[in-house]
Parts: structure tokens; C-alpha cells; sequence
């Protein structure tokens, strides 16, 4: 195998601008062909079959049910135009994480383009194919395997050949392309460009499965740190952002919440905001309440003023006893990862068992800025922006809220803040489509910040039962993990709006919880949410399709229903899970007096995840020894070093990570002084972007180690703005941080947003008891949790 | 209204908080809004050298005042240093709290020139970034005052 390790490179230089793609959209109105021909693309209509015509409603006929281009066409993801320059359309969205860099690389390395001649349209439902939603570290593997982008550039690649040898009469292993020049190689004076090729006219092909692909020894443009092209726009605030969409005549919406969970609504007094200045109206929906007004300050002023009755809330079990409560909650529903059904028998055999239970909270995505979209519903048809992760799912659970055809609803993404996963653009997106329906007139909701915090889909709250044998020797032997995560609602899909809080309010139930109290046995191996630790075999069918070489294993998982709305939050489970299975790890290697790493290879088998394990020790000059470290002193502040390791989903990605920690024994801080990270996503599109996911991810989990937490009473979440939820300002000890990158061009693309983050909470966990001695078990380690753990070891 | 060194006269209740004057009225993108509680920085202005939070100051405090957005710095053909340093560390990821790093390390900068690495963190100690792009970002401020203080 092919390894490569890669030193840090940067200032490359940054490419000429291409055309704005934001502005060259807002241009194309509800046709994608419009759009061509505006922005240079020559369509003409041609008496033969493959042509298509200039026809406005073509855009809709051609696509799928609800009017998007099919991804079994190559011209639905790829157009050149008269100049030889190529638009390329996707469904996979920038929301900050750097894709749409990495795609428009990956389209000019196909197509033997520079970057700047290659423009890049994501995620709009009349214009580019339904790639569903863009998440879950899915975007590399989608687009940059062999189907989808990368197979339909492959194509028109292939393609182009075909017409230059015809045109050339030269046969195709004879010519080459550079710049968007097809030559022949003996005589490069005899050539032809792509525009004379087929310039503004269809390529009228299928994508093909079997068409080659530009190998990695050959790439010019993907694997380089090529910069993004939005910086610019971003630091000088020209930048588009949802927050920023302006439609003539559009009117503010905000909407009015309920006071606590579970509350539903009595009354509206809508004589209380009469006279108040700019107010449109008060939409009242079973229990949804906003108000539209002229101006933004005149909704917000509106918003507040309103009188609104509620009834009171459920009640929700109380947050301190929230694990035991979990733990006992019924129904359940129950599923088995692996099971080997002989982990009892095993742990009697033991020469020694160690049990350990871990916690997590709820957490929230928290975006920086509260979520907003602008919605244009006017009779039958609705254009909507939003900042979703899937505009197709949008488009068809807001036309159902609407009661419009999905074909009548487009949807146009534009990056809204942050993202992390499914945090208030969705709901927000219904807000606005439901507020511009009832005054037709374009209507922009932002929502506020306790909009946001009170009621996003939460990340999930976790209790993680760890029990494991070793033998006489120190080795696992057996190993069983149960775990219970509480769940209502999701991203909503298709369907499914009531998976949100505004469509609950609009009279939309979540998907049903179905219980589930004996789980089957499991009939194949799936570990997409690392339920199963990378040291268990995953012995399902006869086969082991796991990471490590445990044999005697069980994973349950039992799920229940949540007080609060959840979802994926950035590695969701993945995240939760790691933090039990690489913090048990070390308390096992602990009680066999073995060094982590040593301990960790050992029970792996999975060469990817051993290299990364090794390559982020050597790169910390790990030293081989047991934790604690025997020679700390027992008062003030102690220093520790901690190790966590993942093969992300069992195999979409391998991270593993050093932090290195200061633990001040009397106030309880943890102060994270130095991170090393070794990653491996396969084959590297951009290696600026990646250090860049790496280097935020590291912090972010850092953050939601340290500090956050999902609160509440009683009656409702106690949590809703910047004072009480906490985060890790810009101005704290930001730990100096080392990020090994192992390239492996001839493997499959694999995620690597969310890789790091999995990690961080088990190394710092880890490095604490290597500081002290002591354990902490529960997520966030605040100060008092940390000094509680020191307290138990005296 | 003063703003990037243009008047304004609006017509506009005294009691809106300025970002919504500069972002619904005069139609500027670079201040945000984030919380509309003064806590996490988006909203940043610079008025009278002064970085301060325009969601929770009301327009009528600023009134003749000359007003600093986050346009008014720089421009694409032309950004000012700091905005350059973030181009080249790429210290972004989804970009909202840009508007804040920036023109909160800006003010800070020109009344400290020669600020320690020290002082830079406290100055920004109030202003977040969910995507905590924070080293990509501290590496642009310490690059944009060495280039500020020549």
C-alpha cells in the first residue's frame, strides 16, 4: 500500500475568480437554461435527437417527480459552454466545510481544466441533481468515488475524446488534454477545444460506471491546497448568506414559541400588537403563532408584545436523576450490533472484570447566527432559500405543509451560519413558508436566539454500560456494551415535518417510536454510529467485519423517547459512543499496567486504523508507559498525557489523536496544552481544506468536552442563549495543534468532517487520568466534575 | 447617519437597535445578527475607534456619529491588511462570525498596535466562532497587526 505522509504546505497562490455562482443563480430565475444562456453557455436548438430545445419548461420536464435534473445523466451534472469553461452542478452543499472546493477540484482534474475555468452550482432543486442531504461526511465518498460528480466527469472526459479523435482523425490514446485543449500528442499544433467541441450543445449521455477515472499519480489539481473562493467576499461582508437574501416586497416574520414543553396553545389576543406600527398579521396555526410585519425590528417588537395563553407544559424529568431515569425509561427499543452470546461465560472465565459507566448530554449545534430563510409563496408555487442540508427533503415536507405539489416548491439552498448537522434551518424554512403563505408576499424569518437554543434537534444524551474481561495476561477477552439514547423526531425528511418543532406546532406528529424489548439477532454488520468498539471483531454471518480482534462481544443499544427534539449533531452517536468505548479502553490497559497505545494495537486488526494510531503516537514522540504517570506530584497543577482512536462509521474514515493536558488539582480546570492528530479519509482532495476540518473539529469537541450541556426545569430548557449554554470563546488558550495527514490515493474517499471531533472528549478524559490518577466519566469535565473525580481518589 | 463615510437620513424609530438600520435600511451584509443580546459578536461596529455591538445599541445613540461595517474596511481589488491576513490563513469555515473577529481584532489593533498574543486573547475573549476556526483566526490577527504596526 501506498502511504504518503504529508508535510504542512500552504500559501499557494489563489486562482482568478470565476463567475459568481450566487449571483449568476439569482440571475436564473426558475430555469436552469435560462441560466446557461446568461452566463455564456450557447443553446440552440438542433432538428436532431440529443439537442434540446431553449424551452423554458424544459427545466421541469426533465428531471425527476419533483422537477430535478436525473443523476443517471451526465448533462445533469456537467456543462460546457461556448468558451470550453464548465458549470458543474451538485447536490452536495458548501455550508462551510469546503466541498464545493474540493468538487470544483475534482471537476477540473476530470476534465483537465484549472480551477478558475470551472464554476461550481450545489444544491437547488430545480437545477442540480437530488443527492438527498449533505452530511454525515457522505460528500466525499458520493461525489468522489465512482458514480455521481466524479463518474459523470469521467464521462464527459471520456466523451470529449471521442469527438476530438473523430474531429482529428486520430485515434484516442494518441491525444491529450491540457487547459481545455484536446491535442495530439505527436503534432500538438493539430488541436481542438471543448467549446469547439461541443460548446453550449447536450452531451445527451448516460453517466458510465465503467468510465476511467484520472488516476491519482496524474492529479494537477486535486491534492493541491488550493484556497476557497469565497474569502474574499466573506471578509469584505459582500457575501450572500440566507441571513442576507433580499426579494422585492418581502415583509419579517418572528415567530412566538411556547413557554415550555409540551405546552399547547389556549388564546391569542391579537388586539394587543393593533396599532402597533408595521404589523401585516398574526398567523395563528393549530399551535404555531408568528407575526409578519414591514420591518424586522417592528416583528421582533410585535413578537415580544403579543399575548399569547398557553396551556402549562408536561413536565420533564427532573436533569439532575435525568441517567437513571433514562435507564429505566420503558418502552424501549432494542438493537443488537453483534453479539457472540457468550460474553457471560467469558466474563466468569476472566481473571479479571472492570466496569465502568460513561455519560453524555444532550448538546446543541448552537450556530453562531440564529437560522433564517425567506420564503415566496404565492398562490400554487413557492421559492424558497434556506440554509438546509437538503433541499429535496424541503421541498417536499414544506409542500405538504403548504398543501402544494413538491414540483411547484423550489427550493434554493443559501449557507446560513454554521451547521454541524440539523440545527433551526429547517424549522426556520417552515416558518417562513408558512408566514409568506398566510400574507402572499415574500416573508423572511430570523429567528431568535432562544427560537434557536430552546428547540433545536438536539445532540443525543447517552448512559454507556463498559464491561470487559482480561485474562492472566492483560488481554480482552470479552467485552459487552449497552447503551441507552433517548430519541424524538430527526431530520425530517420526505415526510416527516412533525420530526421538527415548527411542524409539530402545525399539527404533524414525529415518526412513531416502535418498540422493540428483545432484540433480534443482528443479520448484518452495521456500524455506522461506532455502537461497536474498533477492538471487537464483529462476528456477524460467520465473517469478521470489525476493526479489532475481539471474539467474544455484545453491543445493545436501547433506545427511548426523548423529552426534546434530536438529531444529528456533528458525529452524532459516533461521538457518544467512541468517548465510552476509547475512555474504557484506557481504564482497561489501565487495569492490565499496559501502555494505552501498545494496548490498543494489540486488539486491533484493521491495518488503516493501526497506522493512524501509530503515526499520531510517533508524531507526539508518545513515550511507552502505563497510565497514571507514577511520577506526578499529588497537589497543584499536573500535567497528562491521553490517546483516543477511531476507524469514524467502521470505516468511513480513521482518526486517532494525543492531547495532551494540564489539570490544575485544586480548581478542577483542564487546560489542553497540545494536540496531535494522525488522519487518514483516503485519498487527500485538499489538503488546506481537510486541516481546516481537523483543526475545527478538535476544537469543537474540545468545546462540547469541556463545557456544554443542555439544561433545564421542570417545565422547559434552562439553556438558551450565550450565559447559559457555554462555549469556548475565541479568546481561550487555544492548545498549539499538529495534524499528520496520511494520503492514500488508491483507496476510496472517505468522510473527514467529522473524524476528529469523535475523538477529542475520550484523549482529554484520558489524558486527565494520566495526569492524576483520577477518572472522569461524564461529559462536560467541568471544573467541579474533575474536582469530584479528585476527591474519590483521595 | 455617518456610515463608511457616507450620510443617511433615515427615517426610523429611536429605538432600533443600529443593526437592523444597517441591515434592513442601508442594506449592508457585514454586521449580523447572532443573539441580539450582545453576546457573541456578529453584530460588531467600530464607532468612534470603539468595536461595539450594534444589536443592543439603539440607532438613536449613534446619531451623527461616524460608523465603521465591515464594507467599509476594504474591498475585494483592496482589502485592508486584516482582511487580507484572513484571506491567506483561509480563517474561515462557514464565515458568519467573520464580521465579528474582524472588526473587533481591528479596533483592538489600532489602539494597540503592539499588542502581546496575551492582550489579542483577552480583546477577543468575548466574541465566539462555532466552527472554531479560533487558530486559523489567531494566526490572521497576529500576521494583520504586524502588517498594521509598519
Amino acid at each position: 500500500m501506498r502511504k504518503h505522509m504529508e508535510k504542512k504546505s500552504h500559501g499557494a497562490k489563489k486562482p482568478a475568480m470565476a463567475p459568481n455562482a450566487q449571483a449568476a443563480l439569482r440571475r436564473a430565475g426558475f430555469s436552469r437554461r435560462s441560466f446557461l444562456q446568461t452566463t455564456g453557455a450557447l443553446i440552440v436548438t438542433f432538428s436532431v435527437g440529443g439537442m434540446f430545445e431553449t424551452s423554458e419548461a424544459q427545466g421541469l420536464l426533465e428531471g425527476g417527480v419533483a422537477g430535478s435534473p436525473l443523476a443517471t445523466q451526465v448533462d445533469s451534472w456537467i456543462a460546457i459552454a461556448a468558451d470550453g469553461n464548465v458549470t458543474a452542478y451538485t447536490g452536495k452543499c458548501e455550508l462551510g466545510q469546503g466541498i464545493s472546493t474540493a468538487q470544483i477540484q475534482l471537476v477540473a482534474e476530470e476534465l483537465s481544466l484549472p480551477f478558475s475555468r470551472v464554476n461550481l452550482i450545489f444544491s437547488d432543486t430545480s437545477m442540480t441533481p437530488d443527492q438527498g442531504v449533505t452530511s454525515g461526511s457522505q460528500s466525499h465518498p458520493k461525489n468522489f468515488n465512482h458514480e455521481n460528480l466524479a463518474q459523470a466527469g469521467a464521462t464527459a472526459r471520456e466523451a470529449l475524446f471521442q469527438l476530438a479523435s473523430k474531429q482529428l482523425g486520430v485515434p484516442v490514446d494518441q491525444l491529450a488534454a491540457k487547459d481545455g485543449v484536446i491535442s495530439v500528442k505527436a503534432d500538438p499544433s493539430r488541436k481542438v477545444t471543448y467549446g469547439q467541441l461541443v460548446g453550449g450543445k447536450k452531451l445527451d449521455l448516460k453517466v458510465d460506471p465503467n468510465a476511467k477515472r484520472k488516476p491519482a499519480s496524474e492529479w494537477t489539481v486535486l491534492g493541491q491546497p488550493i484556497p476557497r473562493r469565497d474569502m474574499a467576499d466573506m471578509v469584505t461582508g459582500q457575501f450572500e448568506f440566507a441571513h442576507n437574501v433580499r426579494v422585492p416586497g418581502m415583509l419579517h416574520g418572528r415567530v412566538v414559541r411556547p413557554p415550555a414543553v409540551g405546552a399547547t396553545l389556549v388564546s391569542v389576543d391579537e388586539s394587543s400588537v393593533a396599532g402597533m406600527p408595521g404589523v401585516v398579521k398574526v398567523v395563528v396555526r393549530k399551535n404555531f403563532v408568528g407575526v409578519v410585519a414591514e420591518k424586522p425590528w417592528q416583528a421582533v417588537q410585535a413578537a415580544s408584545k403579543l399575548k399569547v395563553t398557553w396551556t402549562p407544559g408536561a413536565g420533564l424529568p427532573s436533569h439532575a436523576d435525568f441517567y437513571n431515569y433514562l435507564r429505566k425509561q420503558q418502552p424501549t427499543r432494542d438493537t443488537l450490533l453483534v453479539n457472540s452470546r457468550d460474553v457471560d461465560q467469558k466474563m466468569a472465565l476472566a481473571a479479571k472484570v472492570v466496569k465502568a459507566t460513561y455519560y453524555h448530554p444532550y448538546q446543541m449545534h448552537g450556530s453562531m447566527g440564529s437560522s433564517c430563510a425567506v420564503a415566496d409563496v404565492q398562490g400554487s408555487k413557492a421559492t424558497i432559500w434556506s440554509p438546509t442540508q437538503g433541499v429535496w427533503h424541503q421541498q417536499h415536507a414544506t409542500a405538504l405543509l403548504l398543501g402544494l405539489k413538491p414540483e411547484d416548491v423550489r427550493v434554493i439552498f443559501r449557507r446560513g451560519s454554521g451547521c454541524y448537522g440539523i440545527n433551526g434551518a429547517d424549522a426556520v424554512t417552515y416558518d417562513a413558508a408558512i408566514l409568506s403563505q398566510a400574507v402572499g408576499k415574500p416573508v423572511r424569518v430570523q429567528l431568535m436566539r432562544k427560537d434557536e437554543m430552546a428547540w433545536e434537534n438536539y445532540g443525543f444524551a447517552f448512559v454507556m454500560d463498559e464491561r470487559a474481561g482480561l485474562d492472566a495476561k492483560g488481554n480482552i477477552i470479552t467485552w459487552d456494551h449497552e447503551a441507552w439514547c433517548p430519541v424524538l423526531g430527526n431530520r425530517p425528511g420526505y415526510k416527516n415535518p412533525g420530526n421538527i418543532i415548527t411542524g409539530f406546532l402545525l399539527g404533524h406528529q414525529p415518526e412513531p417510536f416502535q418498540p422493540r424489548s428483545v432484540a433480534p439477532e443482528p443479520t448484518e454488520f452495521v456500524n455506522n454510529s461506532n455502537g461497536v468498539p474498533s477492538y471487537f471483531s464483529g462476528q456477524v454471518g460467520g465473517a469478521s467485519q470489525g476493526t479489532g480482534n475481539v471474539r467474544s462481544e455484545r453491543a445493545l443499544v436501547h433506545n427511548t423517547v426523548s423529552p426534546f427534539w434530536t438529531g444529528p449533531l456533528r458525529s452524532p452517536q459516533r461521538l457518544q459512543n467512541t468517548f465510552a468505548h476509547e475512555s474504557f479502553m484506557d481504564e482497561l490497559a489501565a487495569a492490565a499496567k499496559t501502555d494505552p497505545v501498545a494496548f490498543r494495537l494489540r486488539h486491533l486488526s484493521d491495518s488503516r486504523l493501526s497506522d493512524v494510531v501509530k503515526g499520531a503516537a510517533e508524531a507526539a514522540n508518545w513515550s511507552a508507559r502505563p497510565s497514571p504517570n507514577p511520577q506526578n506530584p499529588k497537589t497543584g497543577a499536573v500535567k497528562g498525557r491521553g490517546f483516543g482512536c477511531v476507524a469514524y462509521e467502521g470505516g468511513n474514515g480513521y482518526c486517532a489523536m494525543v492531547a495532551e493536558v494540564e489539570v490544575d488539582r485544586t480548581s478542577g480546570k483542564v487546560t489542553v496544552k497540545h494536540i496531535v492528530t494522525a488522519n487518514d479519509a483516503g485519498p487527500i482532495s485538499n489538503p488546506d481544506g481537510i486541516r481546516n476540518q481537523i483543526e475545527g473539529g478538535t476544537l469543537q469537541g474540545m468545546s462540547r468536552a469541556l463545557m456544554e450541556e443542555v439544561t433545564w426545569d421542570d417545565q422547559k430548557v434552562t439553556s438558551f442563549d450565550w450565559r447559559t449554554y457555554h462555549t469556548l470563546p475565541l479568546g481561550f488558550n487555544v492548545p498549539t495543534m499538529e495534524t499528520v495527514l496520511i494520503n492514500r490515493p488508491d483507496k476510496p474517499a472517505c468522510g473527514a468532517g467529522e473524524t476528529t471531533i469523535t475523538v477529542v472528549a475520550a484523549a482529554i478524559a484520558n489524558a486527565i487520568f494520566d495526569a492524576t490518577g483520577a477518572r472522569i466519566r461524564q461529559v462536560p469535565f467541568t471544573p467541579e466534575r474533575v474536582k469530584a473525580a479528585l476527591s474519590e481518589i483521595g | 447617519m455617518k456610515v463608511n463615510g457616507r450620510s443617511h437620513t433615515l427615517d426610523v424609530d429611536p429605538a432600533t437597535p443600529l443593526l437592523y438600520v444597517l441591515s434592513d435600511d442601508l442594506d449592508l451584509r457585514g454586521a449580523k445578527f447572532g443573539c441580539g443580546l450582545g453576546q457573541c459578536g456578529s453584530c460588531t461596529v467600530i464607532v468612534k475607534g470603539q468595536s461595539i455591538r450594534s444589536c443592543i445599541t439603539p440607532v438613536s445613540s449613534v446619531d451623527g456619529a461616524e460608523i465603521t461595517t465591515l464594507e467599509g474596511l476594504g474591498i475585494n481589488q483592496k482589502p485592508h491588511p486584516i482582511q487580507k491576513a484572513f484571506i491567506e490563513e483561509g480563517a474561515a469555515q462557514c464565515g458568519f462570525c467573520l464580521n465579528g473577529v474582524i472588526m473587533t481584532a481591528k479596533a483592538f489593533l489600532d489602539q494597540k498596535p503592539k499588542a502581546s498574543d496575551e492582550e489579542i486573547q483577552q480583546a477577543m475573549s468575548g466574541v465566539l466562532c462555532r466552527c472554531f476556526t479560533h487558530m486559523r483566526m489567531f494566526r490572521a490577527i497576529k500576521k494583520a497587526a504586524a502588517e498594521m504596526a509598519r
